[in-house]
């Protein structure tokens, strides 16, 4: 990577206009983009949904309803059932009725074509399922274009093809279904979550009761239309929307045989109290502060680039976000000074805009949380950074933030944010990044920057953390086991390893939870 | 003239040593005074299974294979002793050949548990198990030897360093074992034996916050209270078999980490 050869700028280009560093060829100070918004058009939205049940729409009990919006224009965009407990129990009924009915004892090979269905129709259907998405969530519709949609489809379509083959996954151990799974998911990546709750639960021979997060149900509700377009026998897949209180519900009622959640390590710990004692299934996927650590000896440009990826993209409402930096003292300067630059080049706006970069904060509640710690970093003395930008004024928004003079007692670096916020923190030698890095109650995620080999598995061996990204980050894929070591959870999703929290074992076998 | 004989004091084994209760309690069990551990006790024991778990869970899987055989030749070499202190020589030899079995384990779990994952982008991908870090056990009250080897070997098999708390009606067979133990290869602190009352050190050790996983096995009763407590780290609560062998029983034990790195020139 020579930085010759680009010679001076010819006297025709104004100075002005250029910025120019380095061995930098010149670039302009600030492209102009055109807007190029994706047409919302191709959603039709209905005003009130009911939960699913038995494959109908139905009116909650109660009759009580919230309404969902759009959080980058705080505009309603439909009415949603807030289920209560009487709800909960129909929807564990059907399934249970649906799961002793057929579900269980069809032929696997027919379960593995259904979910083969669903992925064909989500890939079909994918740019409906975005434009959703981003409207309902926040996030930039190149993020749920290119990375939610696919990856939501490939998950369906890898465990279609485990289905049959259960008993390759776990040889001489006679893997049977759980039956009833209670599924709650966040709001992060609302379509990709119960992608990776029901096509791993349904694989295995589960029915299903998902709660979407309560400010994002509409792609879970667009997806039981898609349930019925691939004529998934009524009662298989059951979406109950609520608040809390309706998870509540679920993990509570003793017909369900599994919970699986994702979300916060505290409503985490609640569940695993409130199941204590009971026997059931649980597998928690939490929270996460995890480490991104380069090294002086990384390729800086790319490493800068996995930073931003690590931290910005979905605004940092990631459980895995690399959300504290720690940087060999020897390139503090540079690394510092290439983050910033990239900063500024980050778009920040219009969710549907192809161009954005970093989209909207999920809901006023999320924005408050965020402007609280963030206001914590300040008070307990550590420096702040925010590009320049303009924010919209309606809609939630936190611009990129980056805070350096970070203390790891500080709240941001022991906290997880789950916004756009990088805590920057410093070490000298591999010994005391590892002991930084694993400073957190926290074990989710880690990346590690360098350009030697034995390093990377160096670190990768002393990182406690269940996915470990090395001159890489923030990479998904359904065959690659996901989850947490101490309290970011237990059990994982995705892999063969992600079949067996939904699978029971003849005889008498350890089980955790 | 007839020799006095030299009676054995019951202690409990922390850290590859032997002290008694730092609280200075006895409790009476199969007919002999045995220290009765306190909560302090607990934590000791945690700080030293604490500070012993990165070197044998950083060992090599075939080193700690060995250890664990060197452990079944030193249960082998004191079998009467245990005989007396067990339901007999049948279970004796049950827990001898059960570490064994597990010590074959060491070099294999990654194998059978881990794997190579096909990604669909230029990733080179794999999933590895690794140790869980401490792990509190209850164990069972019976068998006496039989069920704390069926416990203790599937954590300790995978590099965990482990607290357990001995049966309260029979802990003698346990505090054999402690003495087999000190004088194999196992590293001071990596097993860590407690005698006493099981419902004063149980919610201890379901509510330490620096043990990361709790093995209820042993647990006749409602866990319920224990689990609660254990929610509070977010550990790993076990219930396995009081006297069996299996794979299974030492993955429960193991935390599995995935690596990514991109495939390039």
């Amino acid at each position: 990577m020579g930085g010759g050869g680009l010679g001076p700028p010819g006297p025709a280009e104004p100075m002005s206009k250029l910025d120019r560093r380095g061995d930098r060829a010149p670039i302009p100070s600030a492209w102009e983009y055109a807007p190029a918004p994706e047409s919302r058009e191709i959603v039709a939205l209905e005003e009130r949904y009911g939960s699913f049940v038995n494959g109908e729409f139905v009116e909650p009990r109660s009759g009580e309803y919230y309404t969902t919006i759009d959080p980058a224009r705080e505009e309603p965009l439909a009415e949603i059932a807030q289920s209560g407990p009487e709800d909960v129990a129909l929807a564990v009924d059907v399934a249970r009725a649906a799961f002793e009915n057929g579900w269980s004892s069809r032929p696997a090979s027919e379960r593995s074509k259904y979910l083969f269905r669903i992925a064909r129709l989500l890939q079909e259907r994918s740019r409906e399922f975005a434009v959703l998405e981003s409207l309902n969530g926040g996030k930039p519709i190149r993020e749920s274009r290119d990375v939610d949609l696919p990856l939501a489809a490939a998950h369906f379509f890898y465990y279609a093809g485990w289905a049959d083959k259960l008993e390759y996954a776990f040889p001489n151990r006679r893997p049977r279904p759980l039956g009833v799974a209670g599924q709650i998911i966040p709001w992060n990546f609302p379509l990709l979550m119960l992608a990776w709750k029901i096509a791993p639960a349904l694989a295995a021979g589960n029915t299903v009761v998902l709660k979407p997060a309560e400010t994002t149900p509409l792609t879970a509700l667009l997806f039981c239309d898609l349930l019925r377009q691939a004529d998934l026998p009524p009662g298989v897949v059951n979406i109950i929307t609520g608040d809390g209180r309706t998870g509540a519900a679920l993990v509570k009622h003793p017909g369900v045989d599994k919970i699986a959640f994702t979300g916060s390590t505290e409503v985490g710990k609640a569940i695993k109290r409130e199941l204590a004692g009971t026997r059931k299934s649980l597998t928690l996927e939490l929270g996460g502060k995890a480490a991104n650590v380069i090294f002086d000896d990384a390729a800086l440009d790319q490493a800068v680039e996995g930073i931003v990826n690590g931290i910005y993209f979905n605004q940092g409402h990631v459980c895995c976000a690399g959300s504290r930096l720690l940087v060999q003292e020897s390139i503090y300067e540079p690394v510092i000074e290439k983050l910033k630059r990239r900063l500024t080049t980050l778009r920040i706006g219009d969710p549907l805009d192809k161009n954005t970069d970093v989209g909207a904060i999920n809901s006023r509640q999320q924005l408050d949380k965020i402007t609280e710690l963030v206001d914590s970093g300040k008070e307990e003395g550590a420096e702040i950074y925010q590009p320049p930008c303009r924010l919209p004024e309606r809609g939630y928004w936190f611009a990129p933030t980056v805070f350096t003079n970070v203390a790891q007692s500080y709240r941001i670096a022991q906290e997880e944010i789950f916004g756009p916020v990088l805590s920057v923190l410093t070490f000298r030698t591999p010994d005391e990044a590892v002991e930084k890095a694993n400073n957190t109650p926290y074990g989710l995620s880690a990346g590690v920057w360098t350009e030697k080999g034995s390093r990377i598995l160096w670190m990768a061996e002393r990182l406690r953390a269940g996915v470990v990204w090395a001159n890489t980050y923030n990479r998904f894929d359904p065959a690659s086991p996901f989850g947490g070591f101490k309290e970011s959870g237990f059990g994982r999703e995705g892999g063969r390893h992600g079949l067996e929290p939904y699978l029971g074992f003849d005889g008498a076998e350890a089980s955790g939870g | 003239m007839t020799r006095l004989p030299v009676k054995k004091t019951y202690k409990l084994f922390i850290g590859g040593e032997f002290p008694r209760s730092e609280s200075g309690r006895t409790y009476l069990a199969e007919d002999q005074n045995v220290a009765r551990a306190s909560r302090k006790d607990v934590r000791d024991a945690v700080r030293a299974a604490r500070q012993a778990q990165p070197k044998w869970g950083g060992m090599t899987a075939y080193n700690r294979g060995q250890v664990l055989y060197r452990v079944a030749e030193m249960i082998e070499a004191r079998r009467d002793e245990f005989a007396d202190l067990s339901t007999g020589a049948e279970e004796v030899e049950r827990a001898i050949d059960r570490f064994v079995w597990y010590a074959g384990w060491a070099d294999k779990l990654a194998q059978v548990v881990g794997s190579s994952n096909p990604v669909s982008g230029p990733y080179f991908n794999f999933t590895v198990p690794e140790p869980t870090g401490v792990v509190g056990i209850l164990a069972p009250a019976e068998p006496p030897l039989a069920g704390l080897v069926s416990r203790l070997a599937p954590p300790l098999v995978g590099g965990n360093a482990v607290v357990a708390v001995a049966s309260e009606a029979h802990p003698l067979a346990a505090i054999e074992l402690a003495e087999a133990l000190a004088t194999s290869d196992v590293p001071g602190g990596v097993v860590n034996i407690l005698t006493g009352h099981r419902a004063e050190l149980a919610p201890v050790l379901a509510g330490h916050m620096d043990v990361n996983a709790l093995d209820v096995t042993g647990e006749d009763g409602d866990v319920a209270e224990l689990e609660r407590l254990a929610a509070e780290n977010v550990k790993r609560v076990v219930r396995g078999n009081r006297d069996g062998q299996s794979a299974w029983e030492a993955a429960a034990f193991l935390e599995l980490k995935t690596v990514w790195h991109p495939i390039g020139v």
